[in-house]
């Protein structure tokens, strides 16, 4: 139900730069203060929207802490992505509440459409589409977050409605 | 009776005499948000300002009724009125009519301290300790808070001298138990701690509302942060703690943001840092740390393990956290709900807080009603309402008026109550007895339309991904599990089966050091305990009594409703329906994959399912 944390290592075809040095300040924050290995990773990720090998390298030689041990770290969690994600994260909830008010036929709706499976990213890289475990909006049983954006009481043709509305904005605004 | 404790439409008369201006007041918690309360709050400001109206426009958080989102509330000086299921259409509508020109509008009003709604059944029996401010005040501004008897009960324990022991006497009195689930006695708690002497010791607030189905945490820290915060100060106080964190799951990004605004007024103050209201020798601050998504750091020792870096996997217990926790120092771990409370118990004082409950459960709790209910939201009942009460009373019964089948308590950790236990009374130890755990207050309440091996199958699926990998039993046995579950909804079910669920059960049950393994079987075990007969017919008959388990249901085209407008043709995976345009369409049983896509697609209902 989660995005695959534990991939192989593929040659990155989409080799966008990665400047590192935006990791300074962060890094020079946490240095040295215990239990700083979360924050530091979850830092990262807000930065870059996933954590890129390069930039664990970079904190390992920095820190001190072990490749190994903020992997460790890394593929506990089910927040960190190790892959790089769309610009938009779709957050399809299958809480308890939205389970028993058909969750799932949410996604099967957005997965017909965006024509990807749960965890995957759309060819043009816009969405991901993920399945988490609980919003906290139960009383709007089902829902899903697009971005920073909540909505509820959904059926499976409105969340497509939605997404079509989301596409049809960000071409919008791109142009 | 401390303030804020009677229900909405009770204000006392000193909130009408000084105030001055009409308000406006806007619920902008979470599920205000999702529902279109921003949108809602904008064209109210926009209007405002336009038109250039006299009345202070005001913010607030969930007051619990979030069937009706997005709620606004207009203050006169004739009364209070709760309007609901306002949009923005309706929002220009009250304010024109009610603000300009004094007239209310009765049909949108579902609440008011002027006459009865029908919506009077969810609030009356509501006793709100933990949500007495949620709803009333500005989050966002401390100020509010302070006007509410907002950190008065720590400035009464500075101004009065009371000592440590005394205060840890009162929690102890009050019989409060720690609302996060486990129920354990948090005066009791208090005092390990403060028997175990150091120069650093730790307050750690669990947010980490990980259970799917409850919200109660998430909307005390949007609504009300400084009661959480106010309640980690006396409890370092009553320590000696040195040092707090409020461990609250990313997936709360507005709860986060309060926290910390909350947590800088509070320095400002003067009611965190170096010696507070004068108490010598008394430094206590706070910082937040983000969870990353683990459920299982909800379990204290997990969620330490989380705090100091690492990977969140439980440690063994003894030493218990009181002892040797955050760093291997004395730590007291509470609930956000439990931390609520302690202000309250103590201006009001533990007599007060025991008059409520039953004998052993004394107090109240907030439950999170979700599911195939009327009336969802957050309610706050004294212990001791039946399951029953709360869900017709007080929820209104079932949507639709289907058929009440079974009550989900206590999340993954839970079990279902079916309906002819619904007179069970609400406290920790009557709700034990059935097989669930009253837990951190969600109840999912389910219908005639509702799986039960499916909902076994779901939570048993939640526990098996969070499960941390530590405890062999509980890391093959939950897989297994699942393993017999889905065999049994995809219609592969065996004899025996069921036996070997309850069997795997009880071994993981018995061998896992945390709590999340020690009661991951429990949706299973309470499933077959009460609906025996659901698994029954899965595994013998091939047959899913509710028609949920897609495997087990067969799928045909009904002839009167047909219309064949071939949709269903089209959309098939595997090409097993027949049919020209306009003629009745058939499906070839024998390919059929029992997907569902014909069901879903058809817009003439004519597809049967059983």
């Amino acid at each position: 139900m989660r995005i695959e944390r534990i991939t192989k290592e593929v040659s990155i075809d989409i080799q966008e730069e990665i400047d590192l040095s935006r990791l300074d300040p962060l890094i020079s924050k946490y240095k040295g203060k215990k239990g700083n290995l979360i924050p530091l990773l979850q830092g990262t990720q807000n930065m870059f929207g996933y954590l890129p090998r390069v930039a664990f390298e970079k904190i390992a030689t920095e820190t001190g802490i072990e490749l190994s041990d903020m992997y460790g770290v890394a593929t506990f969690y089910a927040q960190f992505r190790l892959k790089p994600v769309g610009k938009i994260i779709i957050k399809v909830c299958h809480g308890t509440a939205c389970h028993v008010q058909n969750a799932n036929t949410i996604s099967d709706a957005l997965e017909e459409s965006l024509k990807i499976k749960d965890g995957e990213t759309t060819e043009d890289g816009l969405f991901t589409l993920e399945s988490v475990a609980c919003l906290g909006c139960c009383s709007l049983a089902p829902v899903m977050m697009v971005g920073e954006n909540t909505f509820g009481k959904l059926t499976g043709t409105e969340a497509v409605r939605i997404i079509k509305n989301v596409r049809m904005e960000e071409i919008k605004n791109s142009n | 009776m401390g303030e804020g404790t009677k229900g909405r439409g009770q204000e006392t008369i000193n909130d009408k005499k000084t105030m001055e201006k009409t308000r406006v007041i806007v619920g902008l918690g979470s599920c205000g948000v999702a529902a279109g309360a921003g949108k809602v709050y904008e064209k109210i400001r926009a209007m405002k300002e336009t038109e250039n109206l006299d009345f202070e426009l005001k913010k607030t958080s969930c007051v619990g009724m979030c069937y009706r989102e997005p709620l606004v509330e207009i203050v006169d000086e004739t009364g209070t009125y709760l309007y609901g299921e306002i949009n923005e259409e309706r929002a220009v509508e009250i304010i024109d009519k009610h603000v300009n020109q004094h007239s209310p509008v009765r049909d949108y009003i579902i609440q008011s301290d002027l006459f009865e709604t029908s919506d009077k059944s969810f609030t009356e029996s509501q006793v709100k300790i933990v949500l007495r401010n949620c709803g009333y005040i500005d989050p966002e501004n401390i100020d509010d808070y302070e006007a509410r008897q907002g950190y008065r009960a720590i400035k009464k324990i500075a101004g009065q001298r009371i000592s440590r022991y005394d205060v840890i006497q009162t929690i102890l009195s009050s019989g409060i138990r720690g609302r996060g689930g486990g129920g354990f006695p948090t005066g009791l708690k208090w005092k390990f701690a403060n028997d175990n002497k150091s120069s650093e010791k730790y307050i750690i607030c669990n947010a980490d509302e990980g259970d799917p189905g409850a919200f109660m945490d998430r909307s005390v820290l949007e609504g009300d942060p400084h009661s959480v915060i106010e309640g980690m100060i006396i409890a370092a106080y009553a320590i000696e703690g040195t040092g707090g964190v409020i461990y609250c799951r990313a997936e709360y990004p507005l709860a986060i943001k309060r926290l910390n605004i909350a947590l800088d007024q509070a320095r400002t103050k003067g009611y965190l840092g170096k010696n507070i209201l004068g108490i010598d020798g008394f430094s206590f601050d706070i910082y937040i740390k983000e969870g990353a998504g683990a459920f299982v750091c909800g379990e204290e020792t997990a969620l330490i393990a989380s705090v100091e870096g690492e990977r969140g996997m439980p440690r063994k217990r003894p030493p218990f956290p009181a002892a040797s926790g955050l760093w291997r120092k004395p730590t007291n771990i509470n609930n956000v709900e439990t931390f609520a409370n302690i202000p309250w118990i103590i201006l009001n004082g533990a007599g007060e807080y025991a008059k409520y409950g039953t004998e052993k459960s004394k107090g109240t709790k907030v439950f999170a009603l979700a599911g195939k209910i009327k009336r969802s939201g957050l309610v706050e009942v004294p212990m001791g309402i039946t399951i029953r009460d709360i869900i017709f009373k007080l929820g209104g019964g079932i949507q639709k008026d289907r058929k009440f089948k079974a009550v989900q308590m206590g999340g993954p950790s839970g079990g279902c109550i079916p309906e002819y236990m619904a007179d069970t009374i609400v406290d920790y130890d009557s709700v034990n007895a059935t097989g669930a755990i009253m837990g951190s207050g969600g109840m999912v309440v389910m219908d005639e339309d509702t799986c039960m091996v499916d909902v076994a199958k779901f939570f048993l699926n939640f526990t098996q991904e969070e499960s941390c990998g530590k405890c062999t039993f509980c890391r093959m046995g939950t897989k297994r599990m699942l393993e017999i579950l889905e065999r049994i909804s995809d219609g592969k079910g065996q004899e025996g089966d069921i036996e070997r669920l309850e069997d795997l059960a009880y071994a993981i049950k018995d061998n896992s050091l945390c709590g999340l393994g020690q009661t991951a079987p429990n949706p299973v075990l309470t499933t077959i305990r009460y609906f025996r007969h659901e698994y029954e017919a899965h595994i013998r008959d091939k047959k899913c009594p509710a028609k949920v388990c897609k495997a087990l249901l067969t799928y045909e085209v009904i002839a009167d409703k047909c219309t064949g407008c071939t949709v269903c043709a089209r959309n098939c995976p595997v090409n097993a329906i027949d049919g020209e345009r306009k003629q009745i369409h058939f499906i070839r049983q024998a390919d059929c994959i029992k997907c569902g896509m014909c069901y879903t697609k058809c817009k003439f209902e004519a597809i049967k399912l059983s």
